[in-house]
């Protein structure tokens, strides 16, 4: 078989491949994720001990520009789009995501739930005080 | 040199342990010698072994699995005699022996049993449903077989060095952690289950990969059969919740083997986390297991009926919908931990909700029997007895779903019925009535229907015995996992059950029977068309046993019941279609990876399990290297010529012919007779 | 063989033009069945798109990995035993450093397939050295981190929260160890065989890998070690 026909064409594709493009559009493609991934990347860091942001803000500043990074990978990167080719590959990151999110969204809140009805373990010379 | 390992971890001073030993490893070693003696090696390595054809994998997964429930059923005859005499007395198994049975007993029933037979059917039948010649990755395929295994391997050994886990079939800290259990028990847990694990889990990729990129030409998804889609739920489940599993043992071993503090009493561990994360898989994890049952019900009710499932899209609906929310309930295994309301509602309301996608597929399922032509055969058999225990099953389901009625019957008696109601009665009986189901497609002859009859009444009501005093006892008070008991009240529903198990052994005695005395008639039983319970789905379209190459030529499908359509069109014009263009075909190699990755993990396994340092590095990098040399290799397939393609397909269509002329005949004796 | 003698499709042309950097959807003709995409008209799909499927389906399952400790780490990070906090051992600069690796190093890892689709083995050679240096240079760093915490008494055994610091960082360090393995392995056989097409489909499978790890990462610094030094 030749390589040419391992290529499926126009019709799917395997994850993070594309259809045959030249070289110049592959380097275009990365450079554009690497210069947004680099600006994301050092906008939550400077985040951290920034002065400019309300400081209970920080922690989402920095979720929402992660978010936004795995993005900027997921497209750029892995070359994942919404078009027909690419159906299977995003619903199976769909469903992916689902799994990763009750797992631990289900976590945090369970476990959440469960240590604020439960007596906090403490040091035991607080308990003598309590008894006191 | 041996860590851990010394003459004491052979169990010289218990009889029980150390006589079945002897009996196992007599019988191993005789097997070894027969097969030595009769020369079978080579077909062994070269057919069996090392190959990669998805119907052999599926076949010795299957062996496998039909090992491990005697097994694992022997265990069970254990616990229900001890349990029957130790009342006010010690009984015959002493507790940390007893402990040992009813986690090994768990254990072997769930990761050795069902999940081989699962996947094992799943292996065979899929490529031959989708009318594609074999899996996405048939060399992984070999592997997971071996992987799988290699983990059987790792818990029967337990029986004969060392010791098994005393902590139930799910190692729950702190029990589990190295402060309370410093043995080996929960090492060859936690070891057997990660490398059969990772088994389990090359084999969910590979089906998802499978159903959706492979198949025939006109095989949409609104047109695969019910078991594919099945097939296809549990393997994204497995894809989804395996990966949990393997996280969630790393880190108790991370405790046990490194004094991390992720379950441990002290430090700010949490056991409680434990119990989240393993049911996050656990409760995934039946649905893995019932959903493909669910699937060879639909395959059954739909042939043995002579109709179309009945609802098929909803019923395809109703397995995705049971599909997702079973990843949504995994916190009514702990309603008792004491999370607040909010909590146990919203799990409470999500268990009873997953109910809704089980009812619309019994409705459907008795709707398909509705007005069709119900064929009383031994798959139909097990069929019925599963739509009336598990119906049942899965109403004590609904009410331990309920909060607080679950914390009066939390880890009772009542619990273990319920579950053994739904596991034993679901995916058990859809298990033995696929075997018998597809067992034509795999060797050429059906399996003789009286003994099989008789094994599944024998069964059924042995069931019932069996559970039903299971519940009352829970009602009454009784918890699970009781080495002896103290209310002489309970003794009579313990004897009932006793002899319920009795009733299954004569049942068990039967299967065997059975198989004995179908291998004995083969000839009689003979399956000639390929097509022996006039079935909808392309595997029928195969002659029996399918070829190693499955199709001579791709089928192309035009609708709902692939096959169906096909043998309709054939009845019809009395003729088959015309004879294709045979061309050759490319069949992946054999390969003997699998087998060495297996061996390999099987001794890193082992020397984990016994601190045998240098032996676990000298096993990965043996698995590492044999991947490289196995990556090297430059040919994966080689060419099966045109004219054996022909030689063979030409002897399907001539049986085919042959079938069709004797159908007509029939026919024309028949219309004779209504006109005289 | 190089890029130029294969067909582009109609389609992908047409793709080309209407999206140059396929970032969105542009909309398929209507009524019109596209094979390959599940409706099962076209048949069983090639190799390529199998291998890298199946692969990519492997990936999901690790990320569940991942989030399991990282569910774990969520739960348990408060639970420091009276030991050291999050905020007493992040060092953000290593951090920064080690972003900086791995990000180029993905950005190499892209190249290096780049130049596999234009089957140029020199710069798909050159490229997967710098892309392994690079990963070296991360995995440096995360020793250096580990072995300065240990040598100041902050070891996983110390509390809950160590313990799962330690092990969803160290599971990222020990994929990129094993990346490495695999990325040596596989400069090897590209050396010795060339472009065969079973090599292609690993470089395909690497690349997506090297790509997931550098995603993983992104959510480890930020919730680690940023979200770590806010707190």
């Amino acid at each position: 078989m030749s390589q040419a026909d391992d290529y499926d064409h126009g019709r799917d594709l395997a994850p993070g491949d594309e259809p045959e493009e030249s070289a110049g559009h592959w380097v275009r493609n990365y450079l554009i994720g690497l210069g947004f991934a680099s600006v994301l990347t050092a906008a939550s860091f400077w985040a951290v001990g920034a002065q400019l942001i309300w400081g209970p803000a920080i922690p989402v500043a920095i979720i929402v520009l992660a978010i936004a990074q795995m993005g900027v990978h997921l497209v750029f990167f892995l070359h994942v789009t919404t078009g027909p080719d690419n159906t299977n590959n995003v619903l199976a990151l769909a469903f992916g995501l689902l799994v990763v999110f009750l797992l631990i969204a289900g976590s945090v809140w369970i476990m959440g739930h469960l240590n604020q009805r439960m007596m906090q373990p403490m040091p035991m010379s607080q308990m003598l005080d309590m008894q006191r | 040199m041996f860590g851990k390992l010394s003459w004491s971890a052979i169990p010289l001073s218990e009889p029980i342990p150390l006589i079945t030993s002897i009996v196992v490893l007599l019988a191993l070693f005789g097997t070894l010698a027969l097969i030595t003696v009769k020369g079978w090696w080579p077909y062994l390595w070269q057919e069996w072994i090392t190959s990669v054809d998805h119907k052999r994998i599926g076949v010795m997964y299957c062996v496998l699995g039909l090992m491990m429930l005697i097994r694992g059923f022997s265990d069970a005859i254990l616990m229900r005699t001890q349990q029957a005499v130790a009342i006010n007395a010690p009984g015959y198994l002493p507790p940390e022996h007893y402990d040992q049975i009813f986690s090994a007993h768990g254990t072997i029933m769930i990761f050795f049993g069902a999940m081989p037979l699962i996947i094992g059917v799943i292996n065979f039948v899929v490529p031959l449903q989708l009318g594609v010649r074999d899996v996405a990755f048939p060399t992984f395929n070999n592997v997971s077989f071996w992987l799988t295994a290699s983990g059987a391997l790792l818990v029967n050994v337990s029986l004969f060095i060392g010791e098994f886990a005393r902590t139930g079939w799910l190692p729950y800290p702190p029990l589990s952690e190295a402060t309370y259990s410093p043995g080996v028990g929960v090492d060859y847990y936690l070891w057997a289950i990660q490398i059969s694990g990772i088994g389990t889990l090359i084999t969910g990729i590979n089906f998802v990969t499978t159903i959706l990129k492979m198949r025939c030409p006109g095989m949409t998804y609104l047109r695969m059969p019910m078991f594919t889609w099945t097939a296809f739920a549990a393997s994204l489940l497995i894809v989804a919740v395996f990966p949990i599993l393997t996280a969630t043992l790393a880190m108790l071993s991370l405790d046990r083997y490194f004094g991390f503090h992720f379950f441990t009493n002290d430090r700010g561990g949490n056991a409680m986390m434990f119990m989240n994360l393993i049911w996050a898989w656990g409760h995934p994890e039946v649905y893995i297991l019932v959903l493909p049952a669910f699937g060879i019900f639909s395959e059954i009710f739909s042939t043995f009926s002579g109709k179309p499932l009945f609802g098929y899209r909803s019923m395809v609906a109703a397995t995705l919908f049971i599909c997702v929310v079973s990843l949504m309930v995994w916190l009514h295994h702990f309603f008792t931990m004491g999370a607040g309301a909010a909590v146990n509602t919203a799990f409470g309301i999500s268990t009873s909700v997953i109910a809704v996608g089980t009812g619309v597929k019994v409705f459907n399922w008795i709707f398909t029997m509705y007005g069709g032509r119900v064929r009383m055969s031994v798959p139909m058999l097990w069929s019925l007895g599963f739509i009336f225990t598990f119906v049942i099953g899965g109403m004590t389901g609904v009410l331990l779903a309920v909060p607080p009625a679950d914390f009066l019957t939390h880890n009772s008696m009542f619990l273990v019925a319920h579950f053994h109601n739904v596991i034993v009665g679901g995916v058990i009986f859809g298990l033995f009535a696929g075997l018998i189901y597809w067992f034509p497609k795999a060797f050429g002859f059906r399996l003789h229907e009286g003994w099989g009859k008789a094994a599944f009444w024998f069964a059924f009501f042995g069931f019932w015995v069996t559970f039903a005093p299971l519940y009352v006892l829970g009602l009454e008070g009784m918890t699970r996992r009781l080495q002896h008991v103290n209310i002489p009240e309970w003794r009579p529903w313990l004897l009932i059950s006793l002899f319920g198990v009795a009733l299954i052994a004569i049942s068990v005695a039967c299967q065997i029977t059975q198989l004995v005395v179908s291998i004995r008639d083969r000839d009689k039983l003979r399956d000639d068309t390929g097509d022996p319970w006039d079935g909808r789905s392309l595997e029928w379209a195969t002659p029996s046993p399918a070829p190693f190459f499955n199709f001579a030529v791709l089928p192309s499908v035009e609708g709902e019941d692939a096959y169906w359509r096909i043998k309709e069109k054939a009845i019809e014009t009395q003729r088959l279609g015309p004879e294709p263009h045979y061309e050759p075909i490319d069949m992946p190699l054999n390969s003997p990876v699998g087998f060495f990755t297996a061996f390999f993990a099987s001794a890193t396994g082992f020397a984990l399990i016994w601190h045998i340092w240098w032996l676990a590095w000298a096993g990965i990098v043996g698995a590492f290297i044999g991947f490289v040399i196995f990556a090297w290799r430059d040919v994966h397939e080689y060419e099966v010529p045109a004219e054996k393609v022909a030689v063979i397909d030409r002897a399907r269509r001539a049986a085919r012919q042959a079938a069709l002329a004797r159908m007509e005949a029939r026919r024309e004796a028949l219309d004779g007779g209504v006109a005289s | 063989m190089s890029d130029t003698t294969y067909t582009t499709s109609r389609e992908a042309l047409r793709r080309r033009q209407q999206d140059p950097h396929r970032v969105g959807h542009t909309g398929h003709p209507k009524n019109e069945p596209v094979p390959g995409t599940g409706q099962g008209a076209s048949g069983p799909a090639t190799k390529r798109i199998i291998v890298g499927y199946g692969f990519w389906v492997f990936l999901l399952s690790d990320i569940v990995i991942f989030s399991a400790f990282f569910a774990a780490y969520a739960v348990l990070q408060g639970q420091t035993a009276g030991g050291p906090g999050a905020r007493d051992i992040v060092e953000l600069p290593r951090t920064a450093w080690e972003t900086g690796a791995l990000l180029l190093s993905s950005f190499t890892c892209g190249l290096s397939f780049a130049a596999t689709n234009a089957r140029n083995k020199l710069w798909t050679q050159v490229f997967f050295v710098v892309t392994g240096l690079l990963g070296l240079v991360f995995l440096g760093l995360e020793l250096q981190e580990f072995l300065s915490l240990a040598a100041r008494g902050v070891t996983p055994q110390r509390s809950a929260f160590l313990s799962a610091f330690f092990a969803v960082v160290g599971l990222h360090g020990l994929h990129v160890t094993v990346g490495l393995l695999w990325l040596g392995t596989m400069v090897a056989q590209l050396q010795v065989k060339g472009f065969r097409r079973e090599i292609v489909h690993r470089i395909i499978c690497f690349n997506l890998f090297w790509h997931a790890l550098d995603i993983v990462w992104v959510g480890l610094f930020s919730v680690v070690y940023l979200l770590g030094a806010v707190r």
